[in-house]
């Protein structure tokens, strides 16, 4: 292999798995250190820079990080990443003075942004310290899109997202609420430089061909607009006996909300089998903890009706079966159907896009699936000055991704607006920075704790249930939370080897608890991965291999299973090997901090 | 200011036949200097024991006094362990061994501890073939005391801050052959691919088995004018061949790798395979004792097995000892009493 080029910023980036799977590249490690020493609002601040909601976050986020986490790959469970983020969240002091100072002057170009959002949000805060002028359109009365209309308070406390949504439009953005978009052609013809669509992923999908569908009509549901009848208090109760059709986390939400409206009999019926469904765990297991019992493998035949009354569901039982690719068919077991009675029905079976209020003759171009055709790194669509984000330009995802998408478009659009182009990114910023204090001193906390992964505390489940503005989750208190943060392997502080300095004595591959390190004769990858002291098995993550030493091997280290212990640099006799800090920071179009 | 070694291990550790994983050969974190050589070798003692799957609680560490003599601590916690005078482990190794000896016996010394205030009792340990595995960690050096040149430095070679040595080397190979050991080799600590086989094949041996292993001392004696450093030891070392140990039970699987030019069958069963040039023997003691010397003139360090003799007696054979350990004797045995001793006297009459 050839020597590994540490300059190349996605090198060490792809060490540190929490930061490389969040799709906004949250220096992760960096803030559980700050919430570790106590600094919750330096903490807070470095998870606003990238990810603009921590606290909705902290409660909410999808936490992609988590099943990546380093900590997850050496004992049972990753570190609980996403609940620290809530740590700094909770704890923090004002943070009013730490916000991006936005010039009073404007930059005389103006930018509308469709639906309020976290793409948009987003945006709009990378946006305002440049000077751009920029009206915010949605139909709801309020911002915060999806995380306002769907995300059960329950999980997400409305003073948490007021406050986090009110930090943008605080910066000066220029809402307009309760306002539809009802054409983009209309829209553009006001002179905005830019436009940007953040209208996510509105339409929830029905049944509409199955039996009953019309005559049940009163005692069915689309999930997604029920969820927000009840955030906006046109609904506030259901009747007793419950059935959510789906397997996702609108289905979960669907079930516990409907258990703190009146529902008592409520259960999800989910067609394929429980393993397979698209829900996370946790979201499942809090549904479970509320007696709501999850049927899978049962597929909807018929909504019964008697009197013009919806009596129940019909459903086929059917089994999954997988082929040589592991393609997945559900193929009727030939068993009699089962009932189900029901008073109400809610079909949480999926969203999708829609775009009914853009017309298909102003340069943007639309797939078969009525997707538009959006650039995957610049967002920008055919029509130049269109750009899409969020939900509105892949389908639905997270508000993570949101937030991601975000940062790119106020980049794209921030080129496009001065000219350049959008297609030439700017580099992520990196620094690498020694973290050597003096003999077996360094200025992170090498030491590395064995505790298990702390458990988050849940409020009284009869107080929850009964009121659905009752936060189920309590948060860790402050001396878990340090718990917690302790057990972050710092996975940004990176082995950095000097092969001029090494005397290949060992003394490395002796100590190092993991086995992580090598001195072996050089080899292509696929052969080298394999004659390694340990076998360098995840492909997902590097080898770090040197120039030829002296006696012609190469040090070879397997990224893999390093815990950033230090140990390799502390037993080092030439300090061949030190332990640096890489900070990886995706390029915002204003710097923020 | 944290340097604890970490509970993890690699998910993947391999197991031996007890189930066991290196973890369970560990012992200590070192305190030794960051890249002393001596740590290399706690780690091949670590990995020989585990791949022969030794109970740890049959093992008896024994050792004197020097940096060297403290790294039983750092390997195989959970075996026994005596560290005592300086010099003296050969004494403490033959009163252990002939109390009970169905323990592994293995002797960690130093170069100065062997052959400067030890040498008297290495002598003896050696000639009466004393079942035991013998490992000096030769740095040239005293290393415990400041880097003092040691018995076994090399005319003219230098330590930090140090003249050149003026005094003839002690060649503790070239004794231990001379004084009868029955499994003579030299290795380098820098060389676990040499020195883990060499290791295996000491335990596996009946009587007094010696490894003389180069172990730099990176503090004082690392130096470009020293014969003990690693940049000196890796230029100038020369290997007799590849040797492969198979162990008893792994025979019939036949994992090892075929064209060998010797086979030595040990005293268990276990088999040595030598890839190795030329005709001498490895069972020749006169040749080994000459190559050594030859590579000497020619300011080379032969290093691999130098010498084996797997049909040796040793010292419970030659003394007609009782077959089992001391403490598995009932009273009677270990205490005939007062009329018993009168008659072993009354037989000198
Ligand atoms: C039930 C449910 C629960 C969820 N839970 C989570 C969760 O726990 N964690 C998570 O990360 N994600 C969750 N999501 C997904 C997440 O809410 C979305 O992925 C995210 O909000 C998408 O952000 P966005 O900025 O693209 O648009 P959205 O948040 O969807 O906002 C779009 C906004 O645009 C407005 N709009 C649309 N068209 C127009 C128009 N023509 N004119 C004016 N306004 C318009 C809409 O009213 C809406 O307010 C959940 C989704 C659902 C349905
Ligand atoms: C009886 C006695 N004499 C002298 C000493 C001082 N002393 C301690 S270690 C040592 C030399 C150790 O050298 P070596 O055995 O080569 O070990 P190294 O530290 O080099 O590994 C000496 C002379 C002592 N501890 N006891
Ligand atoms: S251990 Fe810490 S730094 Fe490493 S992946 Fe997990 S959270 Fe990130
Ligand atoms: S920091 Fe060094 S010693 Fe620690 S696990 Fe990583 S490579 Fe091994
Ligand atoms: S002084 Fe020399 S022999 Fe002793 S621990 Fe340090 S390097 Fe090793
Ligand atoms: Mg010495």
């Amino acid at each position: 292999m050839k020597p590994t080029n540490i300059k190349d910023p996605e090198f060490f980036h792809r060490v540190v798995d929490c930061q490389y799977a969040c799709p906004a590249h949250t220096p992760v490690p960096e803030y559980i250190r700050l919430i570790a020493a106590g600094r919750y609002t330096d903490a807070y601040m470095i998870n606003w820079e990238s990810n603009v909601f921590p606290g909705v976050l902290g409660r909410t986020c999808d936490r992609p990080c988590e099943p990546a986490c380093r900590r997850g790959r050496v004992e049972a469970e990753p570190v609980a990443i996403c609940r620290l983020k809530r740590v700094a969240a909770d704890n923090k002091s004002d943070i009013s003075g730490r916000l991006p100072k936005v010039p009073s002057r404007k930059n005389g170009k103006r930018i509308a942004l469709v639906g309020a959002g976290p793409a948009s949000l987003t945006v709009a805060r990378d946006l305002l310290p440049l000077g751009y002028a920029i009206d915010l359109y949605d139909e709801q009365a309020k911002g915060g899109g999806f995380m306002r209309s769907q995300i059960p308070s329950f999980r997400l406390p409305e003073q948490v997202l007021d406050e986090e949504v009110g930090y943008i439009l605080g910066m000066g953005v220029v809402t307009h609420f309760n306002h539809y978009v009802d054409s983009l052609k209309g829209l553009l013809a006001k002179g905005y430089d830019a436009v940007f669509v953040g209208s996510g992923a509105p339409r929830g999908r029905d049944l509409p061909k199955l039996p009953g569908r019309q005559d049940a009509d009163a005692s069915i549901h689309i999930g997604i607009d029920w969820l927000a009848s009840v955030a906006f208090e046109h609904i506030k109760d259901i009747p007793k006996r419950v059935i959510v059709l789906g397997g996702g986390n609108t289905a979960m939400d669907c079930c516990r909300t409907a258990r703190r409206l009146g529902g008592e009999e409520v259960k999800v019926i989910v067609r394929s089998p429980f393993a397979d469904m698209k829900a996370s765990p946790w979201e499942k297991e809090d549904a479970i903890h509320e007696d709501i019992p999850i049927i899978d493998n049962h597929v909807p035949l018929e909504f019964v009706v008697e009197g013009g009354k919806l009596v129940g569901m019909k459903f086929d039982r059917v089994e999954a079966r997988y082929d040589a690719d592991g393609k997945r068919s559900l193929v009727s077991t030939g068993a009699e159907p089962v009932f189900y009675p029901c008073d109400t029905v809610l079909m949480a079976i999926g969203q999708e896009n829609a775009f009914p209020w853009i017309e298909r003759d102003i340069d943007i171009e639309f797939d078969q699936w009525e997707m538009p055709a959006v650039d995957r790194i610049t967002f920008q669509s055919s029509n130049p000055r269109v750009f899409f984000g969020g939900d509105a330009a892949f389908g639905p995802e997270n508000i993570i991704t949101a937030v991601a998408h975000g940062h790119q478009v106020a980049v794209s659009i921030d080129l496009f607006c001065r000219g350049e182009k959008v297609a030439e990114r700017p580099l992520p910023g990196t620094t690498l920075i020694s973290q050597k204090m003096g003999i077996h001193e360094w200025s992170y906390d090498s030491q590395i704790d064995t505790d298990a992964r702390y458990k988050v505390p849940h409020a009284d489940k009869a107080a929850a249930l009964s009121d659905r503005r009752v936060e189920v989750e309590l948060g860790f208190d402050v001396a878990t939370g340090y718990k917690e943060a302790e057990r972050c392997l710092n996975c940004d502080v990176q082995t950095v080897f000097a092969e001029s300095l090494c005397i290949e004595c060992d003394a490395c591959v002796d100590i190092c608890p993991t086995d992580c390190i090598n001195f072996i004769a050089n080899d292509e990858e696929e052969s080298l991965r394999q004659a390694l002291r340990m076998p360098a098995l995840n492909l997902d993550q590097p080898l770090y291999v040197s120039a030829a030493l002296k006696t012609a091997r190469v040090m070879v280290k397997d990224e893999d299973m390093c815990l950033h212990c230090g140990l390799c640099a502390e037993r080092c006799p030439t300090s061949a090997w030190d332990m640096q800090k890489f900070l990886y920071q995706v390029t915002k179009a204003a710097p923020i901090l | 200011m944290t340097y604890i070694r970490p509970q993890f291990r690699h998910p993947n550790l391999p197991t031996n036949e007890l189930g066991f994983t290196r973890q369970h050969y560990e012992g200590a974190l070192s305190t030794l200097c960051a890249g002393c050589g001596h740590d290399s070798v706690s780690a091949a003692i670590i990995e020989a024991c585990f791949e022969l799957a030794i109970e740890p609680h049959r093992v008896a560490k024994i050792s004197g006094i020097g940096c060297s003599s403290k790294t039983p601590t750092y390997f195989l916690g959970n075996s026994h362990g005596f560290n005592s005078v300086h010099g003296r482990m050969p004494s403490v190794a033959t009163g252990a061994n002939l109390a009970n000896r169905e323990m592994i016996y293995v002797g960690v010394s130093g170069d100065g501890d062997t052959a400067s205030i030890g040498l008297g009792q290495f002598a003896h340990a050696t000639r009466r073939n004393l079942n035991m595995v013998y490992i000096v960690e030769n740095n040239g050096c005293y290393g415990l005391t400041k880097g003092q040149d040691s018995a076994t430095a090399d005319v003219g070679s230098a330590s930090k801050k140090g003249d050149p040595n003026p005094y003839e080397a002690i060649d503790l190979c070239a004794l231990a052959l001379q004084l009868g050991a029955t499994y003579v080799a030299r290795s380098f600590s820098g060389d676990k691919a040499q020195l883990v086989p060499l290791i295996k094949g000491a335990l596996a041996h009946s009587g007094f088995a010696f490894i003389d292993v180069i172990s730099p001392c990176v503090t004082f004696n690392d130096t470009p004018q020293s014969t003990k450093g690693y940049e000196f030891v890796r230029e100038h070392m020369e290997a007799t061949g590849k040797m492969d140990f198979v162990p008893v039970r792994k025979e019939i699987t036949a994992d090892y790798e075929p064209g060998y030019t010797q086979e030595v069958t040990l005293h268990d069963g276990s088999v040595i395979h030598l890839y190795k040039e030329g005709a001498d023997s490895v069972r020749d003691r006169d040749a080994a004792l000459r190559a050594v010397r030859e590579h000497k003139r020619r300011g080379r360090i032969l290093t691999g097995l130098l010498y084996v003799n797997p049909d040796s007696q040793e010292l419970h054979h030659i003394l007609g000892t009782v077959k089992t350990a001391l403490r598995d004797l009932g009273e009677a045995d270990l205490c005939p009493g007062s009329q018993a001793l009168t008659n072993i006297n009354n037989s000198f009459r």
